[in-house]
């Protein structure tokens, strides 16, 4: 998994609630074997027309935020189905970073296993973000998981919670199941002690 | 010692490891696989050199891709995307020796409807799986909820899960229902009350008179739904009807073994003086047959009501509303008894048991479904399709004019070729109403299978009471 430590780019608005994961990547393209490729499909049935040409107006396909690399979203980002293919889409069409008020358990999880950094702020200061994104690839968003911040472009700083070891992971790009072979011995002792306990399981 | 919440105890049983900020390594009972979120996990593992920990507690079953009409058991009746991802799963079965019922096998059928069915959901077991209504086996009093394909990986690797403990939430039905009203629609109201987000950090536990007098398919319903609410997991505690249930089932411990198990299942329940933070209290009669008119689960109404002014919402819901209504077709102030619609679908892992498809039957029993509609039950797994045979229920279903179908996911997220066409509207007994669900333009209605039957009779959303 790729690291991430900090950040700097263009952010894109999406100020909609409760943005779920089948609006990030249409079930059509669950039927792939791999991780990579989905990028080109995230938010297909909002970016593309039925005959697969652009819509203007969407975000992403507007040229100041082609190339963004955060989105900012509205409270309860990532509802819905399991499916890590949301964060993969997102992740290969390169944004790194997600700023909203809330989000979905399951989608939460899913971003830190792929070195994308989900950030919940006040949706006050959300407001602040989405205005700065708003105003387009001139206006630059920073991120620095070290210190837990978020900059918008007029310098303003807002700080963030993390869990402290979901945030070691991501800093040092780090696989978890490594990790947790590490314990095998509490994970052996565990089952023995189960078996004993719980035999019909 | 201090009292505790059935979720406290299960989780309490299954830390394998716990470091000081309170990450814990939660042990996991039973990992069900599909073949749609487990292809690069098994990769993964691959990749890797890995093997599975426990095969002899995973099973795998393909469902969300297969699809539903005779003949499916032939690889050419399927698109080549999905005739891949089956066979990665029959592969994968066989390389790394997991329990394996394919489409071919008459137990087939939705994972969630499978793994009670054949008894390897237990009380008190911790139950993942890479699909969000993992949530459903927490009927039985287990502790399951979904997972991505990296945690997937993660469990199929090391048997656990890195997880922090979930807060505690009751939401308690008090009372009976009224005739007519069912667990979905206790299960859309709670959420209707609460919201997508709701639960969001919690796990639920469902108490109360109402929830009690559910039959153990109803209380799957009510569970499968906890993640439309945002919780983490939905539970209700054991009590005679889950022994009852799971006794004789083909996995199910048996003998000495069901003795000790049953001495340990009955001291899973919440304390008396258990600390709850948070309690959601509703009345059972209090709940009327209900329906979603927009595209979030949330957006819930008793059928008796009228589409909502967007204006009537607060805050990033007003926008949220217009667009629904916008996708969905419908004017403000319109009744929802008035919305006509062209499609039916009865199944899903949340209404696809034989007591749903009872229920339906019994509305549909001597009529004809509306002329031009569409109307498909898809029953769970195949035994359940084979007991409606046996009990006459898909003449019933085929006489009005249902496809009578084989068992899958279906229409429920339409990966297979069961889809709405754009503009289409359904009345759907599945989960989610989100945009493009059930097929790219399509507009879903949420409801019980009996008020699904309802609609297909009139060819319009309906108040399942007028024919009873």
């Amino acid at each position: 998994m790729q690291e991430f430590t900090t950040l700097t780019g263009i952010a894109a608005p999406l100020p909609l609630i409760n943005v779920d994961t089948d609006m990030i990547i249409p079930k059509q393209f669950l039927k792939t074997i791999k991780r990579s490729g989905l990028g080109v499909n995230l938010f297909d049935e909002m970016r593309y027309d039925d005959h697969g040409n652009e819509i203007p107006d969407f975000v992403l396909n507007k040229p100041q935020y082609r190339e963004a690399e955060i989105l900012v979203a509205g409270d309860n980002f990532g509802c819905g189905s399991s499916r890590e293919h949301a964060p993969w889409a997102l992740l290969d069409f390169g944004i790194r970073c997600v700023i909203a008020p809330s989000y979905a358990d399951i989608f939460y999880n899913n971003c830190f296993k792929n070195g994308i950094l989900p950030i919940a702020l006040p949706q006050e200061q959300v407001d602040v973000l989405m205005k700065d994104a708003e105003k387009g690839a001139n206006a630059r968003i920073s991120v620095d998981l070290e210190a837990q911040t978020v900059t918008s472009s007029d310098g303003e700083v807002f700080s963030f919670e993390v869990d402290a070891f979901k945030k070691h992971c991501l800093l040092n790009g780090l696989d978890d199941i490594g990790l947790t072979m590490e314990k095998a011995a509490s994970i052996d002792a565990f089952e023995a002690q189960a078996a004993q306990a719980r035999p019909w399981v | 010692m201090s009292p505790k919440t059935l979720y406290d105890k299960i989780w309490d049983a299954h830390v394998a490891h716990e470091a000081e900020d309170g990450t814990s390594l939660l042990y996991i009972d039973r990992h069900l696989v599909h073949e749609v979120t487990s292809p690069q996990a098994f990769e993964g593992l691959r990749m890797t050199g890995r093997t599975v920990r426990a095969p002899d507690k995973t099973i795998a079953v393909p469902d969300h891709n297969v699809p539903t009409t005779a003949g499916r058991e032939n690889p050419e009746n399927m698109t080549e995307d999905s005739r891949i991802q089956v066979a990665a799963l029959d592969k994968n079965a066989k390389d790394f020796g997991i329990h394996y019922y394919p489409v071919s096998d008459i137990r087939q059928g939705i994972v969630h409807i499978v793994g009670p069915e054949q008894g390897w959901t237990l009380p008190g077991m911790t139950v993942v799986c890479g699909d969000s209504h993992t949530a459903t086996h927490g009927a039985f009093g287990a502790l399951a909820h979904g997972i991505g394909t990296s945690e997937v990986e993660h469990v199929l690797a090391t048997q656990t899960l890195i997880q922090k403990k979930s807060k505690n939430m009751k939401v308690e039905i008090t009372g009976q229902l009224r005739p007519g009203v069912t667990a979905k629609d206790i299960t859309l109201s709670v959420i209707g009350e609460t919201g997508t987000a709701g639960g969001t950090g919690y796990v639920i536990e469902y108490c109360g008179e109402a929830i009690r007098s559910l039959s153990m398919e109803g209380r799957m319903t009510v569970c499968n739904m906890a993640i439309e609410g945002g919780a983490r997991a939905g539970l209700i505690a054991p009590d005679e009807k889950t022994f009852e249930y799971v006794k004789g089932r083909p996995h199910a411990p048996k003998g000495a073994q069901w003795d000790a198990a049953m001495a340990w299942w009955k001291t899973l329940y919440s304390d008396d003086d258990a600390h709850w933070d948070k309690v959601v209290t509703i009345k059972g009669e209090d709940i009327a047959p209900v329906v979603t008119w927009g595209t979030s689960p949330e957006d819930v109404l008793p059928i008796t009501g009228v589409v909502p002014d967007p204006a009537s919402f607060e805050g990033g819901k007003v926008e949220a509303a217009k667009r629904s209504l916008d996708y969905m077709g419908l004017t403000p102030g319109t009744p929802l008894s008035e919305v006509t619609i062209d499609t039916v679908f009865i199944g899903s892992c949340t209404n696809g048991r034989i007591e749903d498809l009872r229920a339906a039957a019994e509305i549909v029993k001597g009529k004809k479904i509306k002329d031009g509609l569409r109307a498909m039950v898809v029953p769970g797994s195949g035994l359940v399709r084979l007991q409606a045979e046996e009990e006459g229920l898909a003449d019933i279903f085929k006489e009005a004019g249902f496809e009578w179908r084989l068992a899958g996911c279906s229409m429920c997220l339409a990966m297979n070729p069961d889809q709405l066409a754009p503009g289409e509207r359904c009345a759907a007994t599945s989960n989610r109403n989100f945009e493009g669900r059930q097929g790219r333009g399509g507009r879903t209605h949420l409801m019980s299978p009996a008020m699904a039957a309802a609609a297909a009779v009139t060819g319009r959303l309906t108040d399942v009471r007028e024919l009873m």
